[in-house]
């Protein structure tokens, strides 16, 4: 299985992710620029935290436009795997992969701890190693993660289970207590957390690493049943 | 526009006449000077560029006697002070680098910007050596956290350093807060970075190669910060407000891309020479870069980019715009230096070139509007010797009983009390502003006694902390300066870690006053002492001088910046308790030394007598004894005790532990509440398991550091028995309370 992490001018969790792939997996991963136009070796994309254009504007309101978002589109309709993580998850809504954007912390201040998550739903490709209704620890780190959406997109994100993680104890006045949100297909998910900061004991979680296996693992099925097939 | 500009400015007789050069903080000696050097009189861009680099922020000339009184080498120092940062070796080939610097007079004006750009500053000091950083800390201090100035003031630095650090992807991972009257209207904003280099990497400020290419890197010239230099050598006054446009505005989002840029540069091995352009911008890095090569340097001011139009020859060489570097390549390597710049989308312009007659001229509309020789400016600014008397209330607090106070008796309540002073109090507040855990290297989060980061694809880490008790260096210098210096290393040890050298930052008040000058002198010798006895050297640092307020100046502040090296991430230690049933053991001697600590000011309300002594070489051999015990695994927890005594740090560690602990003491005579709260020092906290306890205990006393089993970690209270009679009993999560909340109260 192949990742791709995105790099924008102004990522700074692409380092993180990449080293969370290669030690929680051992896949191969490229780190790929913000004008590359090709993805199409690639069956997971990450598109890493980060301050891209400095958050000039709003937050991933520029990154949306570079030119390796219309690929990104592209592989997200080929139900290719896109994960977006804090920045990430920002550019994703700002490009319309997924509903809803993200406020300033009702505290109107960054804020940098770990969360107690609780995983909504397991049946979605990144969450299959956890098990329903499980609380992990995972930090955040953002000063925009205040997820919101109308109510008719909210009572569809219920209906079709695409909350993926709601926080244990709202941190920054998200919706539902939202913190990380799927498609309406599953393979694009979004999250405020962090989980490739929560791989390692060391450095104080690895509550994360299941996300990383989870992915390969749905991958695999996925790729077994299309061969037997 | 432009003419109007110019010809507003004044000539070189006018500038003479009218003393304008008085203006700019030039001396009627000084200015005679460079008349000398010169051989005629200055022009105004002249006299601006003189003014600049012989400011004491760039020329150190009021505290140079000083700094050379520091030992700034030692087997490990592969860079001393003199370039951007000091590099110390860490073994395989690498090298830590690592500085502080201070913000603090932008900071007093422009508290967001002037915070921002302190920690921008000192990124790029680090990877213009050619260093990736990896990691922040700051030393902050301000006044009582009560009036709305101040939560302003202190509001706004700590959002400007999460701003610029939390962008830029450089973990903030640790620092200290302190409030105090004598920061009143003066907030000290100290700024340290630490960054990772392979040996063979090392970069240096040099303008080497007769006829090379000079770039410039980075974002627009502006006419923001100048005379920032100027300005932070000079008291703040009400008039400060009106030189706000001195403050620089920061970019992390460009610098990031600068950082980038820069180091994919410094890899492919062209660069000759690179320096970032700090204070006195253009100007300082032009001259030292020249200076430092034994060259001179033609600087053609049209090609400087502009961010606004018709900017004259002086204001491009004064102003402090943020995020620019300096570079020289080879003239056939000039094509691949674009390219790496084009692709970061970095604006890159051929803006001078190397010469050899040792003098920096600047053109400009294709005239010579400035030649002056470098070696005057780098290296000839006059260096004076302050005169220096002892202060008055030195001599009248030699005589001052600090243990003449009543014997307070709820001692619980007067560790709630110490506890919840601002300065005690947790800082989660501040630092969950902070990105701590970015490059996901954190091993040691914000909140004990150093932060610990580790070093990619290795088993070490590297341990920092940033370290100064005011109180104690105002009561006495030089002893003052020995407690900065040693509390560091104490910090360093009890995480698990091996001192290695210091970066320190001089904040003091007005030289030109000789008690405050003597404050500075026996200061620096405390501190040099102790580098010199714990082998921790100088390897670089910064002088604020000049911070005063109305009433005064603040208490001499010479900030540590301590990194130490972790051998093995399994020696990693915390200051938490750990598990019930550990063993705690409090190491070194206890006496009534109540001066300058946090119980007399809180409590008694005064800040008085003399501090706690210290005795270096007691203090080696039990920092040595701690770090043996952790690397032999016979440690669970360790803590130094500082603000707040024994029984503030038992606190703490029941709160980072979440768990209680049963204390039995011996008073040896002392009064209950000097035993629970004086600071002497040289004092460690130790847990082990009871498995463990009795290793520790014999390895502990064959090394001749005298220590005590003083209880065992226990239940959900802190509970402290004085000569078998109940001193203390609080709940762990009442005092947790009292201490996390303190801050946010008042912030609310």
């Amino acid at each position: 299985m192949k990742f791709a992490v995105l790099v924008f001018p102004g990522s700074n969790c692409d380092i993180d992710c990449y080293k969370a792939v290669e030690e929680v997996l051992g896949e191969p991963v490229d780190y790929v620029w913000h004008t590359a136009t090709d993805l199409s070796a690639y069956d997971c994309i990450l598109v890493p935290g980060g301050f891209s254009y400095g958050d000039y504007l709003r937050c991933g309101a520029i990154s949306r436009f570079a030119p390796v978002m219309a690929e990104v589109a592209k592989a997200a309709e080929q139900g290719k795997y896109v994960l977006g993580i804090c920045n990430g998850f920002q550019i994703l809504t700002e490009a319309g992969l997924l509903p809803g954007t993200l406020l300033r912390n009702t505290s109107l201040k960054f804020l940098c701890h770990d969360v107690v998550l609780r995983v909504e739903n397991n049946s979605n490709p990144f969450t299959v190693d956890y098990a329903q209704g499980e609380e992990i620890t995972i930090p955040i780190a953002h000063g925009e993660g205040n997820y919101y959406c109308d109510e008719a997109t909210l009572a569809s994100l219920k209906a079709n289970k695409q909350i993926i993680f709601t926080y244990a104890s709202n941190p920054n006045g998200s919706l539902s207590d939202i913190a990380g949100i799927s498609n309406e297909r599953g393979n694009v998910v979004g999250m405020m957390p962090h989980p490739e900061r929560a791989v390692n004991t060391l450095l104080g979680s690895e509550d994360g690493k299941r996300m990383f296996t989870s992915i390969l693992k749905a991958w695999r099925d996925q790729h077994d049943a299309a061969t037997i097939r | 526009m432009t003419q109007q500009l110019s010809a507003k400015e004044p000539t070189a007789e006018q500038i003479a006449e009218q003393q304008i050069y008085k203006q700019m903080g030039v001396s009627d000696s000084e200015y005679e000077l460079i008349c000398g050097f010169l051989g005629r009189k200055p022009n105004y861009t002249e006299i601006g560029v003189f003014s600049v680099m012989w400011s004491e922020h760039c020329a150190y000339k009021n505290s140079k006697p000083l700094l050379r009184r520091f030992p700034v080498d030692g087997p490990r120092v592969l860079m001393g002070p003199g370039e951007g940062a000091g590099i110390v070796d860490i073994g395989d080939n690498q090298a830590v680098v690592f500085k502080i610097e201070s913000h603090n007079h932008p900071s007093a004006v422009e508290p967001y910007q002037g915070a921002a750009t302190g920690v921008g500053g000192i990124i790029r000091d680090i990877f213009s050596m050619g260093a990736r950083p990896i990691a922040s800390l700051n030393s902050l201090r301000f006044g009582r956290l009560e009036s709305d100035r101040v939560k302003y003031l202190f509001e706004h630095v700590v959002s400007g350093i999460a701003g610029y650090g939390n962008c830029i992807g450089i973990p903030t991972v640790g620092g200290e807060v302190v409030f105090d009257e004598s920061y009143e209207g003066n907030p000290l904003v100290n700024a340290m970075c630490v960054g990772l280099i392979d040996h063979d990497k090392i970069q240096r400020g040099v303008a080497k190669g007769v006829g090379n290419p000079v770039f410039y890197v980075g974002p627009p010239t502006g006419r923001d910060g100048i005379h920032g230099a100027t300005f932070a050598s000079e008291e703040l006054t009400e008039e400060s407000e009106a030189k706000r446009t001195a403050v620089q505005v920061g970019d992390p989002f460009m610098e990031k891309l600068v950082m980038e840029a820069c180091l994919e540069l410094i890899d492919t091995g062209i660069v000759l020479g690179i320096q970032d352009m700090g204070a006195a911008g253009l100007t300082c890095s032009s001259a030292e870069m020249a200076s430092k090569a034994g060259n001179g340097l033609e600087l053609y001011l049209d090609q400087v980019p502009q961010r606004e139009e018709g900017m004259t020859a002086y204001e491009m060489m004064l102003s402090e715009s943020q995020e620019r570097m300096l570079f020289v390549v080879e003239p056939k390597d000039e094509a691949q230096a674009r390219e790496i710049f084009d692709r970061w989308g970095v604006i890159c312009a051929k803006v001078g070139k190397v010469t050899d007659d040792g003098r920096l001229k600047l053109y400009h509309h294709g005239e010579i509007v400035g030649d002056m020789p470098v070696t005057a400016l780098v290296d000839e600014c006059p260096i004076y010797n302050k005169p220096s008397t002892v202060p008055a209330y030195y001599t009248e607090n030699e005589n001052v009983d600090t243990t003449r106070y009543a014997e307070v008796k709820d001692l619980g309540a007067a560790l709630e009390q110490v506890l919840g002073s601002p300065s005690v109090a947790s800082k989660r507040w501040v630092y969950e502003q902070y990105d701590y855990m970015v490059r996901t290297s954190t091993a040691v989060r914000p909140g004990s006694d150093a932060a610990v980061v580790t070093v990619g694809g290795t088993r070490k880490a590297l341990a920092m902390t940033t370290d100064c008790n005011g109180r104690f260096v105002y009561l006495d210098p030089e002893v003052g300066g020995r407690i900065a210096v040693s509390e560091a290393a104490r910090n360093i040890v009890c995480s698990g870690a091996e001192p290695l050298a210091i970066t320190d930052n001089l904040n003091f008040g007005s030289p030109e006053k000789p008690d405050i000058f003597w404050q500075m002198e026996k200061a620096v010798d405390g501190m040099a002492e102790a580098c010199r006895v714990l082998e921790t050297p100088v390897i670089g640092g910064n002088v604020s001088l000049y911070n005063e307020n109305a009433k005064g100046a603040i208490y001499p502040t010479p900030v540590v910046g301590m990194v130490g090296l972790v051998h093995d991430v399994d020696h990693i230690t915390t200051q938490g308790f750990k598990q019930e049933g550990d063993v705690i053991f409090l190491l070194g001697e206890t006496k009534a030394e109540l001066g300058g600590s946090e119980f007399q000011a809180v409590v008694h309300g005064v800040t008085e007598g003399r501090p706690p002594v210290l005795d270096l070489d007691t203090e080696k051999k039990l920092l040595g004894t701690v770090l043996a015990s952790i690397q032999k695994g016979l440690v669970s927890s360790a803590h130094d005790l500082s603000e707040g005594g024994l029984a503030a740090a038992l606190a703490e560690s029941c709160i980072s532990g979440s768990v209680g602990a049963k204390i039995a003491l011996e008073s040896g005579g002392l009064r209950p509440d000097h035993l629970l709260f004086s600071e002497s020092q040289s004092r460690i906290l130790l847990t082990a398991s009871a498995d463990k306890a009795e290793e520790l205990e014999q390895y502990i006393a064959g090394q001749g550091v005298p220590a005590a089993v003083i209880g065992r970690v226990e239940g959900t209270s802190l509970e402290i028995e004085i000569n078998s009679v109940s001193a203390l009993n609080k709940p762990v999560e009442g005092l947790k309370q009292v201490w996390e909340e303190a801050i946010p109260c008042r912030m609310k």
